[in-house]
């Protein structure tokens, strides 16, 4: 309900910035109108195709600023460049000095004022959406995600579902008439890190010792991406954010995959004999065994993500068993260490995982 | 000078122990010009090298270890060992020069100030050998040029590398106070007779600013080294966040030098650019005073403007904005600047020599960086270009587009002076062109995959993200500028055997350095000057009409 009304605000916002900006003007009609038809890119991290509030909110903003920005650009370049055709050194001009202007108060003053006007129209702008972002209430139908960066992934805790996930963020689409906005609280378990889905939100940061909170409200179902943007180690290159929006119905599924216990395939009982009887248990997790490391992302689920190493590569079995045999062939720099499974072990050790769905 | 003692000529010893061992301000002016120069090259290669692994995704042209590194050092290089030596070098040698003084206030504080800090670059890049201590391999400090905690600390940066960079800093900040403290001190006593504060010339205006913001901005930063040494040998825990430390506070210790370093950096830049626009726009400079005053003004708020780097750090809404107003704030006094340069030029005779052309290139440079730093100020906008390379291209654009363009002009403008030569204007109109493509090639496009969320400081990329072919001709555009350096460095040296006799004021210039010979004595001036008013040289030019009788 709180997040309806503020919607609203939102929305007499951006109406304020039709009046100025017409472009932005053109891509609410089209999203308004063709939402199903819109062409959506997965790959995209472009922060001019919001999907969420927040991200529509900073491009709204964005658009004023550039586009103030722009007029003072022609307007002094243009001024530059007429005084730098106009006043050049002519043939002759050699023998005499041109006049000696020293200054003028009044000058000055214009030149003062009119940039100070303009900034704290600018100012107005800007503290509005900060406040319209950064203080709003938390709705009763908030999803509430905890997210702890580490070098170099991250751990996803879903404290109300019992949930813990890793590198790939799975949250509802949530919809105007019926907002289901997700609320991020973070921080990091080493150094500095920053969450950036540029589609859903601007960036915020973790740091360790210091919880931060940010939210989120995918207004279309489907694939987010995004990365780390605070440098961290080694690493930092390839430690990616996969944030799916699902809809109702997909999530509901998804929260009921991850309540169960891990499965005990039959099949895989000697790849899990090998798990539970190396150091991997030392780091890891899987939920009904012994398995209870809490270095290394939970793997209670590893079947059911779509990628391995953060984002970093497609979850084959080919390059899990790349990934087990030497992470850093992988990621280099990852603190995983290498295992030194023999073959045997190795094959079992990857089929084992790749039952954990 | 008539000397008594006899000449000894040509050892290398004695050459060597003349300038070890000199406390003459323009000889440490040309050290740190040298050297500043010397680390150039070195930087400029180290972003030649990153410029290749980001040329295309997911390229293995260097190990990630090697890419954070080579960032960690092209930062760190840049600002403490080319930017601030290169401009103290010029104010060493230039503000004695221009107030008609003899020698710096203190001229073995002069020599220790820039021994210390190139000690500090020689520690740095002595990492490279040492770095890992016990190891035996040695690796540079790999933890950025801001070296956030608690990536400092000795669990995640373990070996010596990181003291490396802690030492080489504190080092350079000692030498930058020194200096600092030098160029009040010269600037308040030393000035000659006639020469009030308001007579005195632009350029030492900016840099009596500058000196007293490295007062205030870099003592926390050399106090901050000390305490991360704490933290590291001491057991300390100011950063150590595993022990309740704050991350957070390291930040503000950092950018409380680190933003207002920007200014320490660009006030020199502006006060070149305020003595060399005049002479060739052939008009004096347009409201002195109104120059003086934004000086002042933004040595002041740069002062309150530092956690516009924090902006995602979780301040919360009410310091968001806060520094969102202070920063937009300083667009003030910078835009009064821009304003008055142009209604210099307005209404001039535009000569358009290599200095000028250079100064020019500043000036649209410039206005376009302080506009994006507009829109990074803007806090919202910042969520989502912080830490991405639009900011990268911004800064870039004030450190390459505003101050080292400056530089050049500086070079061009001053050389002549200097060595008693003309640079090659032919050669320096091949620098100008191919460095303003090769710029412009690079940090205009550079903005776009930040736009398209593309962070800083990752070594490599993703096929997919559309970054790619920005990324190429960022790469590309490096390469000229690459080029456009090393004639620079040609033209400097050919110059100096083979350049025109310059005279002592061959730009037909106005302040007190160009009524001495090329180069200067080292006594600089036979007779102690007496000056009238801001332009001397004028006075003397046209006793029709001198200055004294407009101010």
């Amino acid at each position: 309900m709180v997040v309806s009304m503020n919607s609203g605000m939102v929305d007499r916002f951006f109406a304020n910035f039709d009046q100025q900006a017409g472009f932005e003007h053109g891509v609410r009609r089209l999203h308004a109108t063709q939402m199903l038809a819109t062409v959506f890119d997965p790959s995209s991290t472009n922060i001019f195709a919001p999907k969420g509030t927040p991200a529509q909110s900073i491009l709204g903003l964005s658009v004023l600023v550039l586009g103030i920005c722009a007029g003072i650009f022609l307007i002094v370049a243009g001024l530059l460049l007429y005084t730098i055709i106009r006043y050049r050194s002519r043939p002759g001009d050699e023998n005499h000095e041109p006049a000696q202007i020293y200054g003028s108060n009044q000058v000055e003053l214009s030149w003062t004022v009119i940039p100070i006007l303009i900034i704290v129209a600018l100012f107005l702008a800007s503290a509005r959406v900060i406040f319209v972002t950064q203080k709003i209430p938390k709705p009763a139908t908030a999803l509430d995600v905890v997210v702890i960066g580490h070098q170099f992934w991250w751990e996803y805790r879903y404290p109300k579902l019992g949930i813990v996930t890793a590198n790939e963020l799975h949250v509802p689409v949530s919809e105007s008439t019926h907002p289901t906005p997700t609320y991020l609280t973070m921080s990091s378990a080493d150094t500095d890190h920053s969450f950036w889905v540029p589609r859903l939100a601007g960036k915020t940061d973790l740091i360790p010792n210091k919880v931060n909170t940010m939210w989120i409200d995918p207004e279309q179902a489907g694939l987010y991406l995004g990365q780390c943007a605070q440098y961290c180690g080694v690493q930092h290159a390839k430690m990616l954010i996969r944030v799916y929006a699902d809809t109702p119905e997909q999530f509901s599924a998804w929260v009921a995959a991850q309540q169960h216990v891990a499965l005990q395939v039959p099949s895989a009982a000697a790849g899990r004999e090998v798990f539970l009887h190396n150091a991997c248990v030392n780091c890891h997790t899987v939920s009904g065994t012994e398995a209870r490391g809490i270095f290394g992302p939970d793997l209670s689920h590893v079947a059911s993500r779509a990628t391995i190493a953060s984002g970093s590569v497609p979850n084959t079995p080919e390059n899990l068993r790349a990934f087990i045999n030497n992470p850093s062939d992988i990621k280099p720099g990852v603190l995983m260490p290498a295992m030194h499974l023999n073959d045997h072990d190795l094959d079992a050790v990857t089929q084992y995982l790749s039952t954990l769905r | 000078m008539a000397t008594h003692t006899p000449r000894r000529h040509g050892g290398v010893f004695d050459v060597l122990q003349e300038w070890i061992t000199t406390v003459d301000h323009k000889k440490i002016g040309l050290m740190y010009i040298g050297y500043a120069l010397i680390f150039l090259v070195v930087a400029g290669a180290e972003a030649l090298l990153m410029r290749v692994q980001l040329a295309v995704p997911n390229n293995h042209f260097v190990s990630p270890q090697t890419f954070n590194r080579l960032f960690t050092m092209h930062g760190t290089t840049m600002v403490f060992f080319v930017g601030m030596p290169i401009l103290f070098g010029f104010g060493n040698y230039l503000i004695p020069l221009m107030i008609g003084a003899r020698d710096m206030a203190f001229p073995r504080l002069n020599a220790f100030s820039f021994w210390i800090s190139a000690f500090g670059g020689f520690l740095l890049y002595f990492s490279y050998l040492a770095g890992s201590g016990l190891y035996g391999a040695g690796t540079a400090p790999d933890v950025g040029w801001f070296a956030y905690a608690p990536l400092t600390s000795r669990v995640f940066s373990p070996g010596h590398s990181t003291d490396y960079w802690t030492l080489s800093v504190l080092l350079s900040g000692v030498g930058s106070i020194g200096t600092a403290l030098n160029i009040v001190a010269t600037a308040l006593t030393m000035r000659c007779p006639g020469m009030k504060l308001s007579r005195m010339p632009l350029l030492v205006w900016l840099y009596v600013v500058t000196s007293c913001i490295a007062f205030i901005a870099v003592s926390p930063l050399t106090a901050a080294q000390i305490m991360l040494v704490i933290d590291r040998y001491l057991g300390g825990h100011f950063f150590d966040t595993q022990a309740g430390g704050s991350a957070v506070l390291w930040m503000h210790f950092f950018w409380i030098f680190g933003h207002p370093e920007v200014y320490i950096l660009v006030l020199p830049a502006f006060a070149f650019a305020n003595e060399i626009i005049p002479v060739f726009s052939r008009k004096a400079i347009f409201g002195y005073p109104a120059m003086v005053a934004a000086t002042v003004a933004i040595g002041f708020i740069s002062m309150g403007v530092w956690a516009h780097h924090m902006f995602t750090v979780g301040l919360g809404p009410e310091a968001n904005a806060f520094f969102t107003f202070s920063t937009m704030v300083i667009a003030v006094p910078t835009g009064i600047k821009i304003f008055n340069w142009l209604a210099t030029m307005w209404g001039g005779s535009i000569r358009f020599a290599t200095p000028m052309i250079f100064s020019i290139g500043f000036l649209f440079q410039f206005l376009i960086a302080g506009l994006t730093g507009v829109m990074l100020a803007a806090s919202p906008f910042d969520w989502q270009l912080g830490n991405s390379y639009f900011v990268v291209a911004h800064f870039h654009y004030v450190l390459v587009g505003a101050i080292l363009f400056m530089i050049f002009a500086a070079f061009y403008f001053w050389y002549p002076k200097i060595t008693g030569r003309m640079m090659s204007e032919t050669l320096g109109k091949w620098h100008f062109w191919l460095f303003v493509i090769g710029f412009h090639m690079t940090f205009d496009f550079m903005h776009v995959p930040g736009l398209l969320g593309m962070p800083r400081r990752i070594y490599t990329y993703e096929a997919d993200r559309g970054w790619g072919g920005w990324n190429m001709i960022v790469s590309i555009g490096a390469i000229f500028q690459t080029a456009a350096t090393l004639i620079f460095v040609y033209n400097l040296i050919r110059s100096y055997y083979k350049g025109e006799e310059a005279g002592p004021d061959p730009w037909d210039a106005w302040t007190l350095e160009w009524s001495t010979s090329s180069p200067p004595p080292s006594y600089n001036f036979a007779e102690i000057p007496t000056v009238h008013s801001r332009r001397p040289l004028w006075d003397l030019k046209h006793p029709d009409d001198p200055d004294t009788n407009y101010e």
